[in-house]
């Protein structure tokens, strides 16, 4: 079991979410979040008082997948979350121990 | 530099009970209206002016509140919010207790009203034939009012997110009493010494703006700058409410400004149209300044702009043409767009802009309007400098000078001593927290699950 983590612009969001649900994968959580890594702030201005703003809006999302669905959900997400520019963002693949579904008790890939 | 809270409290109750013992003291003596002479009440000028003090209690609630809380971080709205309720709460009691009659009141050496009109005695449904002979007095004592709970208002900017709420009252009903009174009575009271001397001053730039401004400049420098200021990004939190504010305020002013006709009528209306049009031509002067110098045309600008330039035409409103308000009003926005930059110049954290919009737009609007003001708008004024009365803009000078003088060194005693009573400041943490939670425990914004 894998954790599919992914950084991307917040108005891909929608795409993202289609493409996995064509795919067959059920649940997925979402998070605001800020950050930055090569893409530029912006400048915002105040009275005259100007701010450089770097940290930018993305949306995390987080993914729990088994092994073998692994290759297909990264791609997926790949595929929906690009642009072509700057700030498209980054996905991590991580291990995951345990998952237990919290209504059932059930454990393991059955809780998948 | 603190008082101790029991301290406080025992001081608290003094003044309360005080204040009480003044009312009793007023209503007992028993108020009896003069029936010699009472002359009679228009109800045209009489609907205008009730309306104009409603329009002018809307300035300062919501308008002023929504103004400043959208400029101030979201752990300061409330305290911003609380502290314009405040005054709109206290200086309405201390306006019909004790203000209403130092200001204006039988006048002591064209200094400060007497005592007569104490507890609001002699305060009745009829007349005063010295001030507003068609209205009922107590219409013109609440029309007075509602200048003086904005004025205080004013200069919450300039200390904003960094005052202690205790500091915050007593401060403010110390300067209301001490500083606000006395100026009206010079500026508005019968006997009072720059009424006499012939300066032009139709809805208060001196009395409000000038004042509050020039207190802001004092208030700024003695509580000194917000922890992380210039190294911190603090910008506006919610400027939705900023606009809306302004927008109120910019409505709220021609009661402000027309209402100062004290009638209903041609004068009325010409002090609304210029109004409305030093408004407008202010919006547009800042924005131009703005498009020009900085590459975009900002809301936060525009809303500036529009309020600067109700400050700017708010000395002249009754004594100007629709042309000259475009002059003042144009030039208005942009000198406030340029006024700002002193807090810089100086070094000093005016949080909200109060010197940069109030001090230097009432005093661009004081002057110019002994340029452009002419008796053939209002007779009961003054000719300025364009219709052949340069000496205008001298006496124009004096009372300006005598307010910013006046009011810098008031402004300044009273917040040393409202510092030797309970310190100005809260401590280092409340104000890191924020005014919210560590003054009035409370959130602004209570979205999600989280609490933050």
């Amino acid at each position: 079991m894998k954790k599919v983590e992914a950084i991307i612009k917040p108005f891909k969001l929608d795409e993202v979410k289609e493409s996995l649900s064509s795919i067959g994968t059920q649940g997925l959580t979402v998070t605001e979040v800020k950050g930055f890594g090569r893409q530029k702030g912006h400048t915002e201005l105040y009275r005259g008082a100007e701010y450089v703003v770097d940290f930018l809006p993305k949306v995390k999302l987080e993914i729990i997948v088994s092994d073998e669905n692994v290759a297909r959900v990264v791609e997926t997400i790949e595929k929906a979350a690009k642009t072509g520019r700057i700030g498209d963002g980054k996905i991590f693949v991580l291990p995951v121990e345990e998952i237990v579904r919290i209504r059932t008790g059930e454990r393991g890939s059955e809780a998948l | 530099m603190r008082g101790s809270g029991i301290g406080i409290q025992r001081r608290g109750l003094a003044c309360a009970l005080g204040l009480a013992a003044i009312a009793c003291l007023a209503s007992a003596a028993g108020a009896q209206e003069a029936a010699a002479a009472t002359p009679k009440v228009d109800t045209g000028d009489t609907a205008w002016m009730l309306t104009s003090s409603a329009l002018v209690l809307m300035m300062t609630i919501p308008g002023l509140a929504l103004f400043y809380g959208g400029l101030v971080r979201s752990q300061n709205v409330l305290s911003v919010l609380m502290q314009n309720f405040f005054c709109a709460a206290a200086i309405s009691i201390q306006w019909i207790l004790l203000g209403y009659t130092l200001a204006f009141g039988t006048s002591h050496g064209g200094l400060v009203g007497g005592l007569n009109f104490l507890g609001l005695d002699g305060v009745g449904q009829d007349p005063n034939a010295d001030y507003a002979g068609t209205i009922p007095h107590l219409a013109y004592m609440v029309y007075q009012g509602m200048f003086a709970v904005i004025t205080p208002a004013l200069i919450i900017g300039a200390y904003a997110e960094r005052i202690k709420f205790s500091a915050f009252a007593i401060f403010t009903l110390l300067w209301a009493t001490l500083i606000y009174d006395p100026l009206a009575h010079w500026v508005w009271g019968v006997g009072g010494w720059l009424r006499g001397m012939g300066a032009l001053d139709f809805a208060g730039g001196t009395v409000v703006h000038i004042s509050s401004g020039i207190s802001a400049f004092a208030a700024a420098m003695v509580i000194g700058k917000r922890l992380g200021h210039g190294r911190e990004p603090m910008p506006p939190h919610n400027l939705p409410f900023t606009v809306a504010g302004a927008a109120l305020l910019w409505v709220g002013w021609f009661g402000f400004n027309a209402g100062s006709a004290l009638t209903s009528g041609g004068l009325a209306a010409s002090a609304f149209v210029a109004t409305n049009t030093g408004a407008a031509a202010a919006t547009l002067g800042w924005m131009v300044a703005e498009w020009i110098t900085r590459g975009k045309p900002t809301v936060l600008g525009a809303a500036s702009g529009a309020v600067a330039g109700l400050v700017a035409i708010t000395p002249g409103s009754g004594f100007v043409t629709p042309m000259g308000a475009i002059a003042i009003g144009f030039s208005g926005g942009i000198v406030c767009f340029y006024g700002i930059r002193i807090k810089e110049m100086l070094d000093l954290d005016d949080a909200l802009d109060v010197v940069g919009v109030h001090c230097v737009g009432g005093t661009w609007g004081a002057i110019l309007t002994g340029v452009f003001a002419s008796k053939a708008v209002n007779s009961a004024g003054a000719d300025g400098l364009l219709y052949g009365n340069p000496g205008q803009v001298v006496t124009q000078l004096i009372g300006v000078v005598a307010t910013l003088v006046f009011c810098f060194v008031g402004a300044f005693i009273l917040l040393k001593v409202t510092d030797a009573l309970v310190g100005l400041r809260p401590d280092e943490e409340e104000e890191l927290t924020g005014l919210d939670l560590s003054q009035h425990s409370e959130r602004a914004y209570v979205l999600g699950a989280m609490p933050e």
